[in-house]
């Protein structure tokens, strides 16, 4: 009997597989929000509105890592992946912020889906929407909720300073922030370095190791080591631009590439990034290589007119 | 007392008997799975995920086990005649509802309780190697005693459940009794609404109809404190004590009328 049962359950598996490869299913089918009202959603779940709350939450994070991959192997194969097999509205992160809206209005207090939700949707394409105005309204929203949450004002000025390079607004958020209740002391010097110098590369270093410091998350402890790796990248890339630059202002200097220059006893060798993938020069310019995990670097923001020099 | 106590424990033997408790396996597996999987699934809140789907696993094996077996504990004993070999003892009717009643609580209590240890096992587990740093961050501790409030408070409004189920089975087929139960659960949650109707509708008369309303349903959305304590936010005590004479009085309102509907029930 139980044989008869398993070679049932295998055939049906088997009927399935056959199914699914001659019609495959299309992954708009999948990527459908079918109630898109929050309050509506709240009636409908009773008391049960924190776990479809995780629910919602989950989808996000899915949603969003898989349109990031997504993204990111048609980035990889030059010609891209089939284009009628992907919505095109996940091309653009469409139901990101439809999703987090949803997860915090059924959990109102769902203080991880504000944050990092406020990083998914502010990250630049293809690694996310680039909606730094959306990441912002989802923060306030969560202030709206509660006031006194020096995380959120931190995060918004976090992303005034990183993705609007408005470092004004930024620094008086930080401000906002240090004069909240339980406010981490490093707030306050953050906001006046944001001011006296924001968009320099040094106050970028002290925001991301501020944020080091009050990781919640293994998840945003990584982001933020990741953006340290980045500016120590950017620190490296301008001393061996000046290197190279002085070689090619050398009379008759060979063709340029690494060898050339520890040739040249300029370098010891082939320069590392901090990921430990080789730099390469690209029509006299130095980079890091496309395939290192730190790619692509940050752009450089522009610094507030009369900040002091880094 | 005797005799509600020993009309209790058979219920208890029977729910037993019955596989009721099967469900605390089903819960165990449904726990330990989704222990696994939300950290594979998710950016962080595991013990969030954790706390909120433990707290509506109790409330909802909680409910079908009320309903369930609150709907069938009179009318099964009807349905299998055994209701005269019962009637014949020197019992009242009223004892007999009472300790179905007490019965079914009881099956309950056993339940929530393994629930809840399994429930802090599982938190225990994961907070397993989660350095004091990033434990500081949640918003409330993983064995965070606040959640027995929460699972107390789920445990008092399924006793109230169990008292409407076991009223409507007094007198009604089981699957009405199952249908008026759940609407009564629906209703419960949704009478908040029903208070503030006169805001939305011109009509007095409609709006008196939906206050009357209001005050007669069980109001069941006091007893869902469920995000509260997720999110570490304080449940009053004495909001706890009113719910739970609240709960006290409409439970008493239940068996009463369940007792005295039972109690004139011609069974020839």
């Amino acid at each position: 009997m139980l044989t008869l049962v398993a070679v049932l359950m295998a055939g049906a598996a088997r009927v399935e597989a056959v199914r699914e490869r001659r019609y495959p299913t299309s992954e708009q089918a999948d990527e459908t929000l079918y109630l898109r009202s929050g309050t509506m959603l709240r009636r409908l779940t009773l008391a049960y509105n924190a776990l479809a709350a995780d629910l919602y939450w989950i989808r996000a994070v899915q949603y969003y890592g898989g349109t990031n991959r997504i993204l990111r192997a048609e980035q990889e194969t030059a010609a891209g992946t089939d284009a009628t097999a992907v919505d095109p509205a996940r091309r653009r992160f469409d139901l990101l912020y439809p999703l987090l809206d949803l997860t915090t209005t059924l959990d109102p207090r769902f203080n991880i889906a504000y944050r990092f939700g406020a990083i998914f949707l502010a990250e630049p394409y293809p690694a996310g929407p680039g909606r730094a105005d959306l990441a912002i309204a989802l923060l306030q929203k969560g202030l709206r909720e509660r006031p006194d949450k020096w995380e959120y004002m931190q995060d918004i000025g976090f992303v005034y300073y990183w993705w609007i390079h408005d470092y004004k607004t930024a620094a008086a958020w930080f401000d906002r922030a240090s004069k909240a209740p339980n406010a981490p002391n490093w707030l306050r010097p953050l906001a006046a370095t944001t001011l006296a110098q924001g968009g320099d590369r040094r106050s970028s270093r002290l925001m991301w190791e501020s944020i080091l410091q009050s990781a919640e998350v293994d998840w945003l402890r990584q982001q933020a080591e990741h953006r340290l790796l980045q500016l120590n990248a950017l620190d490296q890339i301008d001393a061996l631009q000046r290197i190279v630059d002085r070689f090619l202002a050398s009379p008759g200097h060979p063709p340029l590439d690494w060898a050339a220059l520890a040739r040249a006893r300029m370098l010891p060798g082939r320069p590392l990034d901090p990921s430990g993938t080789p730099y390469v020069i690209q029509d006299g310019k130095v980079t890091i290589a496309p395939a290192s995990k730190l790619f692509p670097l940050p752009t450089e923001p522009d610094k507030i007119p009369g900040s002091s020099p880094s | 007392m005797k005799a509600i106590a020993a009309i209790a424990i058979n219920v208890f033997r029977e729910s037993v008997r019955d596989k009721v408790l099967y469900n605390l396996v089903f819960f165990a597996i449904l726990m330990m799975g989704a222990s696994y999987l939300i950290g594979q699934l998710t950016a962080g809140q595991d013990v969030k995920i954790i706390k909120d789907l433990g707290l509506v696993s109790v409330s909802v094996f909680g409910l079908f086990i009320a309903v369930f077996i609150g709907i069938g504990l009179v009318s099964k004993e009807v349905e299998r005649r055994s209701i005269y070999s019962l009637l014949a003892k020197p019992i009242h009717r009223y004892q007999l509802v009472a300790g179905k009643y007490a019965g079914l609580v009881l099956t309950l209590v056993v339940n929530i309780a393994v629930m809840a240890l399994a429930l802090y096992a599982v938190l225990v587990y994961l907070i397993w190697g989660v350095p004091p740093i990033l434990q500081k961050a949640w918003d409330a501790p993983a064995l965070d005693p606040a959640l027995l409030i929460a699972i107390f408070l789920i445990l008092v409004e399924l006793m109230l459940i169990t008292a409407i189920a076991l009223f409507f089975s007094t007198f009604s087929t089981p699957i009405l009794s199952a249908a008026l139960t759940f609407g009564f659960f629906v209703a419960g949650h949704f009478s908040g609404d029903l208070r503030n109707f006169e805001q939305v509708v011109d009509s007095p008369t409609a709006a008196r109809l939906a206050g009357a309303l209001y005050w007669v349903l069980p109001n069941l959305a006091q007893f869902d404190v469920k995000a509260q304590v997720v999110h570490g936010q304080p449940v009053p005590m004495g909001d706890v004590a009113l719910s739970c004479a609240y709960a006290a009085l409409y439970i008493g309102v239940l068996l009463v009328s369940a007792m005295f509907i039972f109690s004139r029930r011609d069974f020839k």
